[in-house]
């Protein structure tokens, strides 16, 4: 009995220490005044206003920012997905000359911080002629995504076994019917958090995006929240409460597949 | 139904040679058990025939035509697997339906065959469950209806039955050699259990090492095995092996030769004091061990020369330990074979 309860107060504890920064975000947003210095610990006062968000959304190029973003990460995510699946499933499945290779030059990429390779990036874009275009993100986006959602499923594809797809085989698939009949979804966990991960990798990008996009219009929520951070001053209130709006769609991501999460823990020990 | 021939197929996996040349003759509509110790390339040569390897050298032939280069969608074979492999994603009607959807066979159609299949296996109930949410027996049943589902004239079983209770095997055993006299396809069923060999085929082909030792009916291979290898691995309990002078007992010249060894099958072991039948002849004097009664019967170890032997003896027969007893071997079930060869001398 007192185990629990000690167990409880700390996991209460260190919840507070997570949870109390969203909530000062949340007052900050409501803060009529520019208060981000006041050092009172209330969260809601009588003074609390929804003014910030009108004016994120009328005054300023919010809306665009996120139209921008979330093209964008879904470009990104549906490339990187498509290019994952379909490279991992070979492999994973097929031995052929340069395989290991591959594979290693894949994990060799992650251990290069993406910083680094800015400069070569800014240069091989400019030459493509790629600077201030989406197309300039996508393509860096899904490719420093790209070796990790290529492990991720890889290893996934690897726990399925064989006779799954030699049964298909008898049964009259073609190879791709197996492949889609058969392998994704059985992968759809692995795809789910996949797709989760290349997402969340472009929606809170910050310096790439800044390298690349240059246009205000072409702004992304990163880019565009930074904006908020004049000379004169930073619009603490708008700025929190942009950034409350940012994290709503990769909540709504994370509630929704929460299940997937889960069974994707337990569904390859299903034999067959 | 179709038949099948298989000649001279050899099939290597890095150096290692797992086939090493099998010929095989299957007949349309028959049941063949191939079976033989862990590792001996049943499940190569099973994999080699549906395509999913394929062969170094030699030809397979369904019904007369060459189908070494036919891709495994076309070759007409349905194949059961060791872990059933049913779609996880996919509830039990459309597991069994899938080949025939691939097929584009009319709506009603599949129903009509998945429901009768379902009937045959006694699944109608489990249509709608996932294969998570069956067990393993009814769940093999799944993987038989998928294999059976497409009506192929060549259906491959890979040891279907090896991950159920013993129970539920025999139950399967004879549930499999039904379906086998309704559908009239062509079965190959490949297991490491002799017992399943002999209750179930047609014809069984014994092999080892890549190589099929010896073809013929249970009966054929149960009373005339062609090597020590056989008859040791065929038949529950194992047969007994002497060697030495007592081999010369037996009245034929063979038996005369040196190093030879005496096989006799432990209910071909008599113990009675009573006179010599007209095939008969009393081998020694055999100490009694120990007896495991098995109901019926009751299975006697005994010493004799030096060397141990099994037999089986009425259980109501009473019998102490360490007596002596005269022991005899009926010489229509004896066989003699060469100690280096290993060959049946009488074959
Ligand atoms: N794909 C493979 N690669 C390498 N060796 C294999 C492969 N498949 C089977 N083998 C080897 O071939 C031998 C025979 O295997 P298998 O045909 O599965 O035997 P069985 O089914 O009689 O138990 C085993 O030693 C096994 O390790
Ligand atoms: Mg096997």
């Amino acid at each position: 009995m007192m185990k629990k309860a000690l167990s409880g107060a700390i996991i209460l504890l260190f919840s507070l220490f997570s949870v109390y920064p969203i909530l000062y975000v949340v007052s900050v947003s409501l803060r009529g005044d520019n208060a981000f210095q006041s050092r009172s610990l209330e969260i809601f006062t009588s003074s609390s206003t929804i003014s910030n968000f009108v004016k994120l959304f009328i005054e300023t190029d919010f809306l665009i920012w996120m139209r921008n973003s979330l093209l964008i990460s879904a470009v990104t995510t549906l490339m990187g997905l498509t290019l994952a699946a379909t490279s991992a499933y070979a492999l994973s499945r097929y031995r052929f000359r340069g395989r290991n290779f591959m594979l290693f030059a894949l994990l060799a990429t992650q251990m290069f911080p993406a910083t680094m390779l800015l400069l070569p990036f800014y240069i091989i874009l400019s030459h493509l002629k790629l600077i201030d275009s989406f197309w300039g993100l996508f393509i860096i986006y899904s490719s420093t995504a790209l070796p990790f959602c290529v492990w991720q499923m890889k290893a996934y594809y690897d726990t399925i076994p064989r006779e799954l797809e030699e049964a298909a085989l008898l049964d009259g698939c073609s190879v791709w019917q197996i492949f889609y009949r058969i392998i994704l979804p059985i992968s759809s966990p692995a795809l789910v958090i996949t797709a989760l991960f290349s997402f969340m990798t472009s929606w809170s990008e910050y310096v790439i995006a800044a390298v690349v996009l240059q246009d205000p219009e072409l702004y992304t929520l990163p880019l565009g929240l930074k904006s908020f951070q004049a000379s004169l001053g930073t619009q603490w209130g708008l700025y929190a409460a942009g950034a409350l709006i940012v994290s709503i769609p990769v909540l709504i991501l994370f509630i929704g597949i929460s299940r997937y999460l889960v069974s994707g823990l337990t569904m390859g020990s299903v034999k067959g | 139904m179709a038949s099948i021939e298989i000649s001279k197929v050899t099939k290597q996996f890095g150096s290692l040679q797992i086939l090493k040349g099998i010929d095989l003759q299957i007949q349309s509509g028959e049941f063949l058990v191939l079976v033989g110790p862990s590792g001996c390339g049943k499940s190569t040569l099973l994999r080699t025939l549906a395509g999913l390897e394929k062969s170094d050298e030699g030809e397979l032939k369904i019904d007369g035509k060459v189908i070494n280069d036919v891709e495994p969608q076309s070759r007409s074979i349905s194949m059961v697997f060791q872990n059933y492999a049913l779609y996880p994603h996919m509830d039990v009607f459309s597991n069994i339906a899938f080949g025939l959807k691939l097929l584009n066979k009319p709506k009603h159609e599949i129903e009509h065959r998945v429901n009768g299949i379902a009937n045959l296996l006694q699944i109608s109930h489990l249509l709608d469950r996932k294969p998570k949410e069956l067990s393993g027996g009814q769940r093999q049943r799944v993987a038989l209806g998928r294999a059976l589902a497409r009506q192929n004239p060549v259906v491959l079983f890979d040891e279907p039955l090896s991950n159920l209770d013993a129970h539920l095997r025999s139950q399967m055993r004879v549930e499999i050699k039904r379906l086998h006299q309704n559908m009239k396809s062509t079965m190959i069923y490949v297991t490491h259990d002799q017992m399943e060999a002999t209750t179930m085929g047609d014809r069984i082909a014994v092999m080892k090492e890549g190589v099929i030792e010896q073809l013929g009916t249970p009966t054929e291979i149960y009373h005339s095995p062609k090597n020590v290898f056989i008859a040791r691995f065929i038949g529950s309990p194992e047969m007994n092996f002497l060697e030495g002078p007592i081999v010369k007992k037996v009245p034929w010249p063979e038996a005369q030769k040196p190093d030879q060894l005496l096989g006799v099958r432990p209910e071909a072991l008599k113990v009675s004091r009573g006179p010599l039948g007209p095939q008969e002849v009393e081998i020694g004097q055999m100490q009694i061990e120990l007896s495991e009664n098995l109901g019926g019967q009751q299975m006697l170890h005994g010493i004799i020369e030096n060397q141990s032997v099994r037999l089986l003896a009425d259980s109501l027969d009473k019998f102490s330990i360490s007596e002596q007893v005269p022991l005899k071997i009926d010489l229509t079930k004896v066989h003699i074979f060469d100690k280096k060869s290993g060959l049946n001398q009488r074959l």
